[in-house]
């Protein structure tokens, strides 16, 4: 397995992570290093085993669909990185033509 | 004899009997921290002012009513990645350096409902990826018995706490030996409880299929009481298992272990073991013989793949849970930019340390089209095949003994360059959060430079009390935790 600085920057981009072109050639490095560590996995034959996502074996939890007490807005807002009356700021998103 | 020197179960005997005060217990275990920590460096954020606080009402109330729990005025220390109302919760990481969660976790809720005393918020690796706390952004914990070692990781902070005698109990996370593997480091109890058996309501989600919270204690016993006020069903974390919750301190009565069956799989003792590892651990198993229990070889055969499929699961989980770090609801936002894209990209990339960014590109690129199938699907099959070798095992047996780690504690900066090196290190703890089995680490032994060595246990799900009676069978007949850190 050969992970390419080209490829680094496309799953950087998956991820929203700002690479500098330092980071891209370690991590091209490391990922390759880990992904072929990784490429023992086709050694173990897996025809028709089923994949496992979670070991409880539980599907499907269900609550009663109830009205109760949910995190006051003040509470909910306290962290924000910026605020304005009961909401959080964010850049603009819809473009000028 | 020093207040910090006793354990939660001894130290919660002499508070209920009104031979000392809660006030008494906080000044000592903060007269012990002002002395230990500028070398041990554990904590993140100590809660002084509040557990004086809480220490005095207590006492007040206590004089007028004189009714306790199990945990009350217990100081007590919690891994930075769960959250505590109004206590800063900063995993270790930048991007939470000023978040103070408006809501406990369900855990803390529980300690705080037995009135303990928050001592502080332990260290960690950043986000509880790694296994040194040298990933912590706010610099390494040290390892009480020797300062030029790592205490582990991911929960070093709180194991080196409990150590150092900077609390008398603590909680940690564990995802692939997060809470095992720094108690062997540093001589002391860590139990990771089965999948379910803990809420993880409130805990900073890293891997949610492999992650639960447990106890890190001076010994077993005080695992046990810990245990017991975590464990059980809440209706918030709809993974935790609705099952009655055995009475832990009652099992660990019983001193032998006649009729147990005790497994050593033959995988774990191979090629990477250290040799005084080897030695302390074949002596506990010998140990093991003589309280009774019948002692047979067995196979882990997929026990190699182990590593390989949780770096794919759990950095494809990571990426996934990752993703709300955004700059928006809380944690850091990066100043000057220019669209929403860019706020993301770079509130990402000056929030997050280098293994943070690491796990979240591998685990965005096994998730992508194209290496799904090759990389997820197939680790999650390989998965499927680990559980397979545990439920053969475990139809032969009652319980699995093997080394927690393969090495003693490393030296800080040994691994810190090579990230497949330290992912290695996790090799025999991992492949229990695959199969969501409880696991406990004990003191076997130490290394001839003073090092502590940990011997694991692993139990069927939800028979954390088999575990705990054999853990502690065997602990009484040997006193390996008597030995305690002395801090130079």
């Amino acid at each position: 397995m050969n992970i390419t600085q080209q490829d680094v920057e496309k799953v950087a981009q998956l991820a929203r992570l700002a690479v500098t072109a330092d980071e891209k050639e370690t991590f091209a490095k490391q990922l390759t290093q880990i992904l072929t560590h990784v490429d023992k996995l086709k050694q173990y034959d897996t025809t028709g085993i089923e994949p496992t996502a979670t070991v409880t074996g539980q599907v499907n939890v269900f609550r009663e669909d109830l009205v109760r007490s949910s995190l006051p807005v003040d509470k909910a807002l306290m962290n924000a990185p910026e605020r304005e009356s009961d909401g959080f700021v964010v850049p603009k998103i819809i473009e000028e033509r | 004899m020093s207040l910090h020197k006793l354990s939660l179960v001894e130290l919660h005997k002499k508070f209920t009997a009104g031979e000392v005060t809660a006030t008494e217990i906080v000044g000592a275990y903060f007269l012990r921290i002002s002395q230990v920590e500028p070398k041990v460096k554990a904590f993140v954020t100590q809660s002084k002012d509040a557990a004086y606080g809480q220490a005095e009402a207590l006492d007040q109330k206590l004089k007028v009513w004189r009714k306790t729990y199990p945990l009350t005025g217990m100081p007590l220390a919690v891994k930075d990645n769960i959250c505590t109302d109004g206590v800063p919760t900063t995993c270790s990481s930048r991007m939470l350096q000023n978040f103070v969660p408006p809501y406990d976790a369900t855990v803390v809720s529980r300690l705080r409902s037995q009135e303990y005393i928050l001592v502080g918020k332990t260290n960690l690796d950043e986000f509880a990826m790694g296994s040194s706390t040298e990933n912590s952004a706010f610099g390494p914990s040290r390892n009480p018995w020797n300062l030029h070692c790592v205490p582990g990781g991911s929960s070093g902070g709180s194991a080196a706490a409990v150590a150092a005698e900077e609390c008398v109990a603590a909680l940690g996370s564990d995802t692939g030996g997060s809470i095992r593997q720094p108690a062997a480091f540093c001589g002391v109890v860590g139990l990771k409880p089965t999948y379910g058996r803990v809420s993880r309501y409130g805990l900073v989600a890293f891997a949610s299929s492999l992650d639960q919270i447990g106890p890190i204690t001076r010994n077993v016993s005080d695992a046990a009481l810990l245990l017991q006020v975590i464990a059980g069903h809440d209706p918030m974390d709809s993974t935790s298992v609705d099952c009655s919750v055995p009475d832990y301190l009652k099992a660990l009565q019983k001193r032998d272990l006649k009729s147990m069956r005790v497994g050593v799989p033959v995988e774990f003792f191979t090629e990477g073991l250290d040799p005084e590892v080897e030695q302390a651990v074949r002596g506990a198993i010998g140990e093991l013989k003589q309280l009774g229990a019948e002692v047979k070889e067995i196979r882990l055969p997929r026990t190699d793949a182990a590593v390989a499929v949780y770096y794919v699961i759990a950095t494809a989980e990571a990426s996934s849970n990752l993703a709300r770090f955004d700059g928006v609801k809380f944690g850091f936002r990066a100043k000057e930019t220019k669209d929403l894209l860019d706020l993301y990209m770079k509130t990402r990339q000056e929030g997050f340390g280098p293994e943070v960014k690491r796990r979240i590109m591998l685990g965005a690129y096994v998730l992508s089209a194209g290496y799904y199938d090759a990389y997820y699907g197939k680790a999650q099959a390989v998965r499927t095949l680990v559980c397979q070798d545990f439920d053969a095992a475990f139809k032969e047996v009652d319980l699995i003994v093997t080394p927690a780690t393969p090495t003693p504690a490393f030296r800080l900066g040994e691994k810190s360059e090579d990230p497949l090196q330290m992912y290695l290190s996790d090799i025999f703890t991992i492949s229990v959060n695959l199969a969501g089995l409880p696991a406990i680490a004990l003191p076997c032994g130490f290394t001839r430079a003073g090092l502590p060595i940990g011997l694991q246990l692993i139990g069927r799900a939800f028979e954390e009390d088999t575990m705990l009676r054999a853990a502690h069978a065997y602990e009484q007949s040997t006193q390996w935790w008597t030995k305690r850190a002395v801090l130079r």
